[in-house]
């Protein structure tokens, strides 16, 4: 098939961020500005119980002490609180079937490649979908539902359990945790919620899928994951935005519990919009999310970070009980002028606890990529182990690539091993997969899936082929 | 086949290659000879398109066409095939996945369909038993970790996969221990056909006990000086370089 010459212009530009475009379904978008009616505003159109409201308020109460620690390797200009819109939601009522759910909306979700309507949907992958503020459609509840699994929306979840989210929400990050933590936890609209019950395997994938749509709004969404008694559960986040010329804020905690003997297993594949080749435009991702690991547990974080103008977190587990395991595997890239600051925080509390970091760092255009990581070994963690390799590889002269490790040891009995390199794409690689009949393109392809496999290796095999092609076009162009 | 017509090339602004000319038929094979640093890897860098290295004279023309218009990659795919004298290594990528890459590009280039996987699997199972690789090696990241030998043996592997037109042999020898060195031409030798064509870079007579060639060349300050048949290379042997620098 032969293209002329604006169509390929045009697949080229998709290709670039193909998740660019703009759905036009009404919404419902409260007037820009941040007080404590807002904060009421958004408590009171969610139908909120009075214990969340008092939750928000002291949130909001703290917040407005804090001022934002700029300790992170990245630089943004100052953000004005009071031109943000914290509360859009599309017009209507809550779909019930997927027949209900408006035609714009499916459409919206089909351009994404959300698969919502249940016969259709890759078996074994249920999916939370939630546009700016809120949840718009959870598929496969009531299958999940007969294994007492719950997977809904947050909303619905302090509706209908009340008594899990009082007891867990900011339990693992409290609402004083950090600015940005505080932020999110006065004025989170809707997210994802899930409760694995005693000695049960999720036969399926949990996704949650967020887009951003409106212009001028921030996204504060809360995950809130609690993984009972020696059950298990894979979960997967993914997001994604348009492309606009003024940057947008992403704000999430996330925070996992991982009761005696259960495992949760955190996918991220973070695609939101990372501002145009000049550096305009961008979402700036801010974002906290930890877990805690009971006796015998283990919590793996799994990252493909490929999006945003600027990203700062740091997903990290607290090592509570005994023989807890935590995991972070990630690989972060940057082009034109991101920025991101990430990596883990392993904190072991627990004795024979266990952590493992593997980071993939990978630089080009002009921007700028960080590591940071902290493990800590207490004072009764006797016999605790951590091993850390990170990694940076450079893809032009002009980016930049930073580790911050830092260790704290209390317990004599640690051990630890830390390993990092840094290395530049090289040229000899390259020739020699041109030298087989490859081209430069896919020779980068290669070099990078091959430098990030053992972190791609962890993710669930349908993302995981989604995030080698999600590196592909990250890196577009980029030697040099 | 390869007509090199006084081909000049520098590095750096710095002149290597002073005029070299070169003729290879199907179904010869040619050896290269000469002292260190006399230019014999940038000639062969040069045919395969390096871009750090700048032609500053003269033509090559490869299967009737300008290889030096076209891009590494596409000279690879008409059939250029160059064993390297330092192989590279590339951690995560297994040997397998790199040459099916390979093939399936090469194959896009010439309008063909991707290899089966049943296809792919036996060439990698008859090919491994020519060069007699061990099949563990096959599944490896290409070359991450290998012993000089044996990375040296999984550049006659991969050219057995590539089945090219010519191959260049930069070295292939050295650091090879006796055995390696009879596999690794036996390899050479059952891959030769009327229809293809080798230009072994060596600095031992040694190997060209078993690759016979038909053209000895002895390459020295970036100029052929001297071409002759096999016998050339024993006189070599016995007289050194210095035999050379007195006839010119
Ligand atoms: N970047 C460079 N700048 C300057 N000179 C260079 C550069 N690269 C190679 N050379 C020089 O080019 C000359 C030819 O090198 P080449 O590697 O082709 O030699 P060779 O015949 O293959 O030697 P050997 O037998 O040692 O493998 C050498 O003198 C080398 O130092
Ligand atoms: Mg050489």
């Amino acid at each position: 098939m032969a293209y002329s010459e604006d169509e390929l212009k045009k697949e080229l530009k998709d290709q670039e961020y193909k998740y660019g475009f703009t759905s036009n379904i009404a919404s419902e978008v409260i007037p820009k500005g941040l007080n404590e009616d807002v904060v009421r505003l958004i408590s009171t159109k969610k139908n909120e119980p009075q214990w969340l409201l008092d939750f928000r308020l002291k949130a909001f109460a703290h917040w407005k002490t804090m001022v934002e620690k700029r300790w992170a390797h990245v630089s943004y200009p100052t953000i004005d609180f009071q031109n943000i819109s914290y509360y859009a939601a599309p017009k209507g009522k809550k779909e019930v079937s997927w027949d209900e759910v408006d035609p714009e909306m499916k459409a919206t979700m089909d351009k994404l490649g959300i698969s919502m309507d249940e016969q259709k949907a890759l078996s074994g992958v249920a999916v939370d979908f939630v546009f700016d503020s809120v949840s718009v459609k959870t598929s496969f509840k009531e299958k999940l539902g007969e294994l007492g699994v719950i997977f809904c929306s947050f909303s619905e979840a302090v509706a209908e359990h009340p008594e899990l989210v009082k007891k867990y929400l900011g339990s693992v990050v409290p609402s004083t945790d950090n600015f940005y933590a505080a932020l999110n936890s006065a004025v989170f609209s809707d997210g994802s919620f899930c409760y694995i019950p005693k000695g049960v395997r999720c036969p399926m994938e949990l996704s949650t899928y967020f887009r951003i749509n409106e212009a001028n709004t921030g996204q504060f969404e809360r995950t809130l994951l609690i993984a009972d008694e020696n059950s298990y559960v894979s979960y997967l986040e993914g997001c994604t935005a348009p492309m606009r010329d003024e940057n947008q804020l992403h704000a999430a905690v996330v925070e996992l519990i991982s009761l005696d003997g259960a495992e949760i297993k955190y996918s991220t594949v973070q695609n939101w919009y990372p501002g145009d080749k000049d550096g305009k435009g961008g979402i700036y991702n801010f974002v906290t999310k930890r877990g805690i690991c009971y006796t015998g547990s283990k919590i793996s974080w799994t990252q493909v970070e490929t999006g945003s103008a600027v990203t700062w977190k740091y997903p990290s587990c607290i090592l509570k009980g005994d023989n807890s395991i935590g995991e972070f595997y990630s690989v972060a890239v940057t082009n034109h002028y991101q920025q991101a600051d990430t990596g883990t925080k392993m904190i072991h509390l627990g004795k024979n606890t266990k952590s493992t970091i593997i980071s993939k760092g990978i630089s080009a255009g002009f921007s700028n990529n960080s590591y940071r990581g902290l493990v800590q070994i207490n004072k009764n963690a006797t016999n605790a182990r951590n091993f850390t390799q990170c990694d940076s590889l450079l893809m032009s002269d002009h980016c930049g690539a930073h580790t911050f490790p830092y260790i704290e040891v209390k317990n004599s009995t640690a051990k630890i091993e830390h390993e990092a390199t840094t290395s530049k794409i090289g040229e000899d690689q390259i020739f020699y997969c041109n030298q087989r009949g490859i081209s430069t393109e896919k020779a980068i392809n290669l070099i990078v899936n091959g430098y990030c496999k053992d972190v791609l290796n962890k993710l669930p095999m349908e993302f995981a082929v989604e995030a080698q092609k999600l590196l592909e076009i990250s890196l577009e162009g980029s030697v040099g | 086949m390869l007509k090199i017509k006084n081909l000049h090339a520098s590095i750096d602004g710095k002149e290597i290659l002073k005029g070299i000319n070169l003729e290879v038929k199907a179904g010869e094979i040619h050896a290269i000879m000469g002292p260190n640093g006399s230019g014999k890897s940038t000639l062969s860098a040069v045919l395969a398109g390096r871009e750090e290295y700048e032609v500053t004279a003269g033509s090559v023309s490869f299967g009737g066409k300008d290889i030096l218009e076209l891009k590494p990659e596409d000279r690879a795919r008409e059939g250029l095939f160059l064993a390297f004298q330092y192989p590279i290594e590339i951690p995560g990528v297994s040997n397998i996945n790199f040459l099916k890459t390979a093939i399936n590009e090469t194959r896009a280039y010439k309008g063909m369909e991707p290899v089966s996987a049943k296809e792919f699997l036996a060439m990698v199972k008859e090919k491994s038993a020519l060069v007699e690789l061990d099949a563990k090696l096959a599944n490896r990241s290409v070359n991450e970790g290998f012993s000089g030998g044996e990375k040296k043996r999984n550049e006659i592997f991969q050219m057995a996969m590539l089945n090219p037109k010519l191959s260049i042999l930069d070295e292939t020898d050295s650091g090879l221990d006796i055995d390696a060195l009879r596999i690794v031409a036996k390899g050479v030798n059952q891959l030769k056909s009327p229809t293809n064509a080798t230009i072994v870079i060596t600095h031992y007579q040694r190997l060209l006990d078993y690759i016979i060639p038909d053209f000895v060349h002895v390459l020295y300050n970036g100029r052929i000086v001297k071409t002759g048949g096999k016998e050339l290379a024993l006189e070599l042997e016995e007289k050194g370089y210095d035999w050379i620098k007195e006839l010119i």
